[in-house]
């Protein structure tokens, strides 16, 4: 059936403009698809980068995030001693207990703000995050009101570079360094002593702990040890989860936003791909007529047509893709809803993404082709014959 | 005639056609038996019914009433998938628009019956070249259709007639639609095609000049065949 390959191939390429435009309008359509989702997947990769699966994040019970929790200092003291927080090899315990706080700083080259995550860390922070790297500068020494950004924030704030002072919580915040954390949620945070930055917001109580883990069983039994203690009302969850759940509401709400648009694009590819296959069924009346004089069925009839449509549906994917595989080299930022801070990431292209695209492209395809490739199958030989 | 040499064997056959409320009787009552090597004319004026009676004949069409009979195979009781393979194997088309595919090569369109056989690809191209070469078309095989003339092209659709050597040969006016030049070529072609591969040929045709190409004619009108049998040679 080679033969009926090369006729659905030449009849497209024999109507060109049709063809580019019922494709375009399908690429348009996967393009966005494809656009959303990226979002999606490049938000969600970044916060699930943030974590580690060897550290154990402890919050408030019922607090979802680091800003709504709140964690007493005799509370994080009790967590320090317990005998599932690993060690270095000078002996020191992988433990930090961490402040954060959102403040408001003003954007570079335009005049709105956005909020951006203050973490206050403790000497092992830095260490329990290997993805973090200074690119310039030197770490904030502890006691002293020193800070170090991420370099998304040094990119897109004001006076937010090396050697800058920011002012915030009544007091100049100098920037000693700046670090790069990869693609992951760290880069758009501002980080200083935890203890200098509790003094200067007035507060009393930590927000999270973080801690690497002895062992996998570390989790469960400190969980245990949550539940029979008293003083202890807090959860634990290991930090990749933790990201990953912060992650869920926003990439949720991106892919309903991206499905429902793309239906409703969709909806329009499909009637423009049906016209199309209609005007070629009702151009090729006589072709039906003598491939089905010769002895074609009219299963191969639904085929042809059926597989034009479904080319056309390819070539709108593949282009589709192709703009939108684009966008992967451009950073963006957005708000995220569950900490109300600024994250920057990137669109991000997977082979699932690939995947879903191309079956969505497919089906836009099929689902304007079948009408007429039935239309054509059913025609009736000799009055198909008799059209010239 | 012996009825024992036909290869194509019409009984009592009734075609008629609803135009809204009206009924029109297309063919009424035809028995008509064609010898196997015979190259036959159905002549008869706009509306005789002879291509209705061509259709029956070719399998793309059923009859109200009757049996039809080609090659001992009464296609009357076939399905549609059924009459789809026979008509693959069995009948060659010759139309009066050439109908060839027009983004198909004169090679590829040659070789579209082909596919429906079991074929491989080597025996295929043997049996394309030797049709065009039959056709003497085998210099013009990667011309497409709109680079051929009306009779290059007639000759093109002739050799996708005969490709699959099937029992029978139907035309319709074959060339109604080319000038006298190219017209006496494709009947020549269609003589050499009955005489020299003794070729079954069925031609409708209104045109006496070409009617009196085959070796024998019948005359249709108003749906009734005539009982005449005339040699169009002697």
């Amino acid at each position: 059936m080679r033969l009926l390959f090369y006729y659905s191939i030449r009849n497209l390429l024999t109507r060109r403009l049709t063809t580019l435009l019922t494709a375009s309008g399908m690429a348009l359509v996967v393009f966005v698809f494809a656009a959303i989702i990226m979002l999606a997947e490049g938000l969600q990769k970044t916060l699930i980068e943030t974590g580690s699966y060897n550290n154990i994040v402890v919050l408030r019970k019922s607090a979802s995030t680091e800003v709504q929790s709140i964690i007493e200092r005799y509370q994080a003291s009790v967590i320090e001693t317990q005998p599932e927080v690993a060690l270095d090899e000078n002996g020191r315990r992988l433990f930090a207990k961490e402040l954060v706080v959102l403040i408001t700083l003003q954007k570079k080259g335009s005049s709105s703000s956005a909020n951006v995550v203050i973490r206050g860390i403790g000497s092992a922070s830095v260490d329990m995050r290997p993805q973090i790297k200074l690119s310039a500068g030197r770490l904030p020494v502890m006691g002293t009101s020193e800070i170090m950004v991420g370099n998304s924030v040094a990119k897109r704030f004001k006076n937010a570079g090396l050697g800058d002072s920011i002012f915030f919580a009544m007091r100049s915040w100098k920037v000693v360094g700046v670090f790069e954390a990869g693609e992951t949620g760290f880069s758009s945070e501002i980080w200083g002593d935890a203890d200098q930055l509790m003094q200067a917001f007035r507060r009393n109580a930590y927000s999270s702990i973080i801690f690497r883990a002895r062992d996998a069983s570390s989790l469960s039994k400190l969980k245990r040890r949550f539940e029979s203690d008293p003083r202890l009302t807090l959860d634990a969850m290991i930090e990749v989860d933790y990201y990953k759940e912060q992650s869920e509401m926003m990439a949720k709400f991106l892919s309903i936003l991206g499905i429902s648009l793309t239906a409703i694009f969709s909806i329009g590819a499909v009637i423009g791909a049906m016209i199309t296959m209609y005007t070629a069924v009702a151009n090729r009346i006589s072709e039906i007529g003598t491939l089905r004089a010769l002895g074609f069925g009219r299963m191969n009839i639904l085929a042809a047509f059926l597989l034009e449509s479904l080319i056309l549906g390819f070539l709108g994917g593949c282009a589709g893709l192709f703009f939108a595989s684009v966008l992967q080299f451009i950073s963006v930022s957005t708000t995220n809803f569950q900490t109300f801070s600024e994250l920057a990431f990137r669109f991000r292209l997977s082979p699932g993404i690939i995947f879903k695209a191309m079956t969505f492209a497919l089906f836009m395809g099929f689902s304007g082709g079948i009408l007429p490739a039935v239309r054509a199958s059913r025609m009736n030989i000799v009055e198909s014959l008799r059209e010239v | 005639m012996n009825m024992n040499d036909s290869i194509v064997s019409i009984q009592n056959v009734t075609k008629t056609y609803k135009r809204g409320s009206e009924v029109i009787h297309v063919l009424e009552n035809i028995s008509l038996d064609i010898g196997q090597g015979e190259y036959l004319a159905l002549m008869g004026p706009s509306g005789s019914g002879k291509s209705t009676l061509l259709n029956l004949i070719a399998g793309l069409d059923q009859a109200d009433s009757g049996s039809i009979e080609v090659g001992g195979i009464d296609i009357t009781a076939l399905s549609e998938s059924e009459l789809a393979r026979w008509r693959a194997g069995n009948v060659g088309f010759i139309f009066q628009f050439y109908n060839l595919i027009p983004v198909l090569t004169a090679y590829e369109n040659v070789e579209l019956p082909l596919i429906l056989t079991s074929l491989s690809g080597h025996e295929r191209k043997e049996h394309v070249y030797t049709a065009l070469k039959v056709v003497n078309m085998e210099d013009r095989l990667r011309h497409y259709p709109s680079q051929l003339s009306g009779g290059q092209q007639q000759r093109v659709a002739i050799a996708r007639a005969i490709v699959t050597d099937p029992t029978i040969l139907v035309a319709d006016e074959p060339t109604g639609d080319l000038d006298r030049a190219s017209a006496e070529n494709v009947l020549e072609l269609m003589d050499r095609l009955n005489r020299d591969m003794g070729k079954t040929i069925i031609m409708v045709t209104h045109d006496p000049w070409a009617g009196n190409k085959a070796h024998n004619m019948r005359h249709l009108d108003k749906g009734v065949l005539s009982n005449d049998y005339q040699d169009s040679h002697s």
